[in-house]
């Protein structure tokens, strides 16, 4: 990854394109079931299912379908969004058992032919519908420190870092804090005290940045019973986690680190 | 009904919020109050970098990037804004390194920088490498780096409160010429609580308005659903005007067919645009630079291709970003979210195969004027004390007709930075203004209006009708009948918006009554923007008019002011548009006489 890279050739003018090039053809459409976990408290302590029927195309989201119930069947059914392509961390939910991100997940990749099961990620209290409350999820986040710690005197300049020493976190900076791996976690299913996944990998983030001088203190933190000695290594998280972050590896590291600390 | 008080309210929690709150946070009592959670916000959806003249690959100044900020705006840059940006940008760059920002970097350990559109070395002479970044999600970087900051300062967050309205109250006050005018100051906000549906009110010495753009008003657009100019729309409502708000980005690479953005990094590293013949077709229309000229005149010139014929695909309607010469590995290194997009939703190998794109709404380079303190102005010269605006909300006006890319979230760094500052400092001199009797009572009709109304009539029918109009008539191209038909749908989607009914009855996260309000807003920017579009009778920038296609230096080289002027019927004289009153305000002209724009 050097910087001044040899100039590339100017690409040529004009090339010869592919016949096929872009010729998609008309885009399929298909009827699909949304199964959809309802739960409104003001009206009903009761949580049940609600099926919705509707026609979609090939390059529709699941989170297009919900958008296609609200707008068009019923207001009421309620899911936080933003973003939708996948980096602002919003739609995370329990999509046919599997936590994914709404905006992410194309329906022709989920089997049409039954009813896709759409529910609140796990683990956190639910609010109404797909919308949890997402306060100890952030809570965790922010007892492991998650911003940078330098007790050297600032430069003027930038702090120098290779790149060897700055892809050793890269990894685990594209968290996006939508909480699909922590509710994913079977530990943190049965112990909200858990720090959880994502938590322990925005201490990862830190504890191998090498500006940063806390990392002792965060594995202090995470040596805790309810810290990294916790995790059952079920990869949940990892499979889950729509940045393709390698979670599992990160927290497995953290805990090689607390290990080579006490020695 | 809750009240709070604090010396600075922040409304709104992306880059230009959460850097204004790290600043005041640590001299004022703050509150951030925030529709979505901070980190949800669009600012992480940014990819390409922000530019700063480091000069740690190549020469450069920042009296350059001052140049090619001016010139990229088409010459309606205020210049003093712009150099403070160029200037600033330098330490910006450094305080976001300082607080973390994991930038890429040069085999001597810097922060690397790569080229990007419109960025140019001794005015105009060649492509410079000026975009400091972190491979294609400096946006994404630069969020989290300021929320863990916030997590560090302890700034105090109130999550999921949509803020409605500003609480305002107009004073008597005599100009040093004598002349009376009413003076307005700033008391508080008023906001709605998503999780319980309750109202609250902030009252504040200082309130700063970072609540992002209003990109919603378009069907392709690159901006998320939540972007629906609410900080635009409140300040409008309160008789602030709106600059400059005829001028709107569109992005030229979009998916097709989505909208979503795929970074002009993809060009700066070396990616090009093809149409169907498989033409390089930017050497006709930027001779010297090519794929990086500028993103307004890329945009129309793939939008020229496609009506002409050179379109790509079965509808003959987008172009070709053609990344295959470029090596694997090195696309993986600069570009892995983007060539991600491309697999995920068009399912498209970006190594082998070009990838469908074309222009997508993205940036309002207008918004809520502002000095470059950031002090908002309730006309051309009179600020209100207290009340501050920073980012895409706001109008400095350091972009003119046409923002170049990366300065943007220079922009968020730079002016939210000013904001927190000003607003905290402001904060300490100041006595509280005394809230409004009743100063929930306007909110509180609004909401009960909007749950209460059975008319039939939905929200998101009106929404996308809105959309598919603006796209068709307000997007690149432009000309009167086009924009007096926009106008003329607007009117029928106001009428009908009157009578819409919400099925949501509840309190609890009534995001359908959230929706509702949202439409109310967009309705009225597109309003704003389509009559001072149409009342810009020239070509400049962002803003095309096939009817009058030359930049009219002598006329128009100036910003426009849109007040909202509701004793004015609709057909009243043409500066009296749809209940809109256009006024002007001079550009602020430092170094730089306007020259033709060409790359």
């Amino acid at each position: 990854m050097s910087a001044v890279e040899a100039e590339l050739p100017e690409p040529a003018s004009k090339i010869e394109l592919p016949v096929h090039l872009g010729g998609g053809g008309e885009i399929p459409t298909f009827d699909v079931t949304l199964r959809v976990r309802r739960y409104d408290p003001e009206f009903s302590e009761e949580s049940k299912w609600e099926d919705f029927t509707m026609t979609m195309y090939g390059t529709d989201r699941v989170l297009d379908a919900l958008h296609k119930v609200k707008w068009e069947q019923d207001g009421s059914l309620s899911f936080r969004r933003s973003c939708a392509h996948g980096v602002c961390g919003s739609d995370a939910m329990r999509i046919n058992g599997r936590n994914r991100l709404a905006c992410k997940t194309l329906l022709k990749d989920l089997d049409t032919s039954k009813p896709i099961t759409v529910e609140p990620i796990k683990g956190l209290p639910v609010e109404k519908d797909l919308i949890v409350d997402m306060e100890p999820f952030f809570q965790s986040f922010r007892e492991v420190m998650p911003f940078l710690v330098n007790r050297d005197h600032a430069p003027t300049k930038e702090r120098l870092q290779s790149a060897e020493e700055r892809a050793r976190f890269d990894d685990t900076t594209k968290c996006i804090l939508c909480a699909a791996c922590t509710s994913s976690c079977p530990v943190f299913w049965t112990d909200g005290q858990y720090f959880g996944p994502a938590a322990i990998v925005n201490a990862h983030r830190f504890i191998f940045d090498s500006r940063d001088d806390a990392g002792d203190m965060r594995l202090e933190i995470l040596n805790d019973k309810e810290g990294v000695w916790r995790c059952r290594t079920t990869f949940n998280c990892t499979e889950a986690c729509p940045r393709g972050i390698q979670v599992t590896q990160a927290i497995a590291e953290v805990k090689q680190a607390i290990l080579a600390r006490q020695i | 009904m809750q009240v709070h008080k604090y010396d600075v309210v922040i409304v709104g929690a992306g880059g230009a919020g959460m850097r204004a709150a790290i600043e005041s946070g640590q001299r004022a009592h703050t509150a951030v109050l925030t529709k979505l959670y901070p980190t949800r916000s669009h600012t992480g959806a940014a990819q390409g970098g922000m530019c700063a003249a480091l000069a740690n690959v190549e020469e450069d100044n920042w009296e350059w990037h001052t140049f090619d900020t001016v010139k990229g705006g088409d010459y309606l840059v205020d210049q003093d804004a712009a150099e403070v940006m160029a200037k600033e940008a330098i330490d910006a760059v450094i305080d976001l390194e300082k607080m973390g920002l994991p930038f890429n970097r040069t085999p001597e350990g810097r922060i690397d920088q790569r080229r990007f559109g419109g960025h140019t070395r001794d005015h105009g002479k060649a492509p410079v490498r000026r975009s400091c970044y972190a491979a294609d999600r400096t946006g994404h970087m630069i969020l989290q780096t300021l929320y863990q900051n916030c997590v560090k300062h302890n700034v105090e967050f109130y999550n999921e409160y949509y803020v409605l309205d500003l609480l305002t109250v107009d004073e008597e006050a005599t100009r040093e010429d004598g002349t009376v005018y009413l003076q307005k100051k700033i008391a508080g906000v008023v906001s709605y609580d998503l999780a319980t549906g309750e109202l609250h009110i902030f009252q504040a010495k200082s309130v700063i308005l970072a609540t992002g753009g209003a990109g919603k008003v378009f069907k392709t657009t690159s901006n998320a659903h939540t972007l629906t100019g609410d900080g635009m729309g409140i300040a409008f409502r309160k008789g602030i005007p709106l600059e400059d708000m005829e001028f709107f980005q569109f992005h030229p690479t979009g998916l097709a067919g989505l909208g979503i953005l795929l970074s002009e990094a993809a060009r700066g590293e070396g990616a090009i645009l093809r149409n169907s013949e498989g033409e390089r077709f930017m050497e006709r229309y930027a001779p010297t630079i090519k794929d990086l000229a500028p993103r307004d005149i890329v945009a129309r010139s793939m939008a020229n291709e496609v009506r002409e014929g050179r379109g790509c695909g079965p509808n003959k309607d987008y172009v070709l970003l053609d990344l295959t010469h470029l090596e694997p590995a090195h696309i993986d290194a600069k570009l892995p979210d983007i060539t991600e997009f491309a697999r995920t939703y068009l399912g498209v190998e970006p190594y082998t195969e070009p990838v469908p794109v074309f222009p997508t709404a993205h940036y309002a380079m207008g918004g809520v004027p502002t000095n470059i303190t950031t002090e908002v102005l309730q006309d051309n010269d009179t600020i209100i004390p207290g009340l501050y605006a920073a980012g895409e909300v706001a109008c400095v006006s350091v972009h003119g007709s046409n923002r170049l890319g990366t300065n943007s979230l220079l922009d968020i760094n730079v002016f939210g930075k000013r904001a927190g500052v000003a607003a905290a400092e402001y904060a300490k001199g100041a006595d509280w203004v005394e809230l409004p009797q009743n100063p929930e009572a306007d909110t509180r009709a609004l909401l009960d209006h909007i749950r209460t109304s059975d008319g039939g009539e939905k929200v998101a029918a009106i929404r996308k009708e809105l959309q598919d109009t603006m796209d068709a008539n307000m997007q690149v191209f432009r000309t009167a009948d086009s924009l007096n038909q926009v106008l003329g749908d607007i009117a029928g989607f106001e009428e009908r918006y009157s009578r819409i009914t919400v099925q949501d009855k509840g309190k609890r996260f009534n995001l359908d009554l959230l929706e509702a309000v949202e439409l109310g807003f967009l309705l009225e920017l597109a309003k704003v923007m389509t009559v001072a579009a149409l009342h810009r009778q020239e070509s400049r920038g962002g803003h095309y008019r096939e009817d009058f296609p030359d930049r009219d230096d002598e006329n128009f080289m100036k910003h426009s002011m849109a007040y909202l002027d509701s004793g004015v019927t609709a057909d009243s004289s043409k500066e009296h548009i749809a209940g809109i009153r256009l006024e002007t305000k001079p550009v602020v002209v430092t170094r730089y006489q306007p020259m033709v724009r060409k790359y």
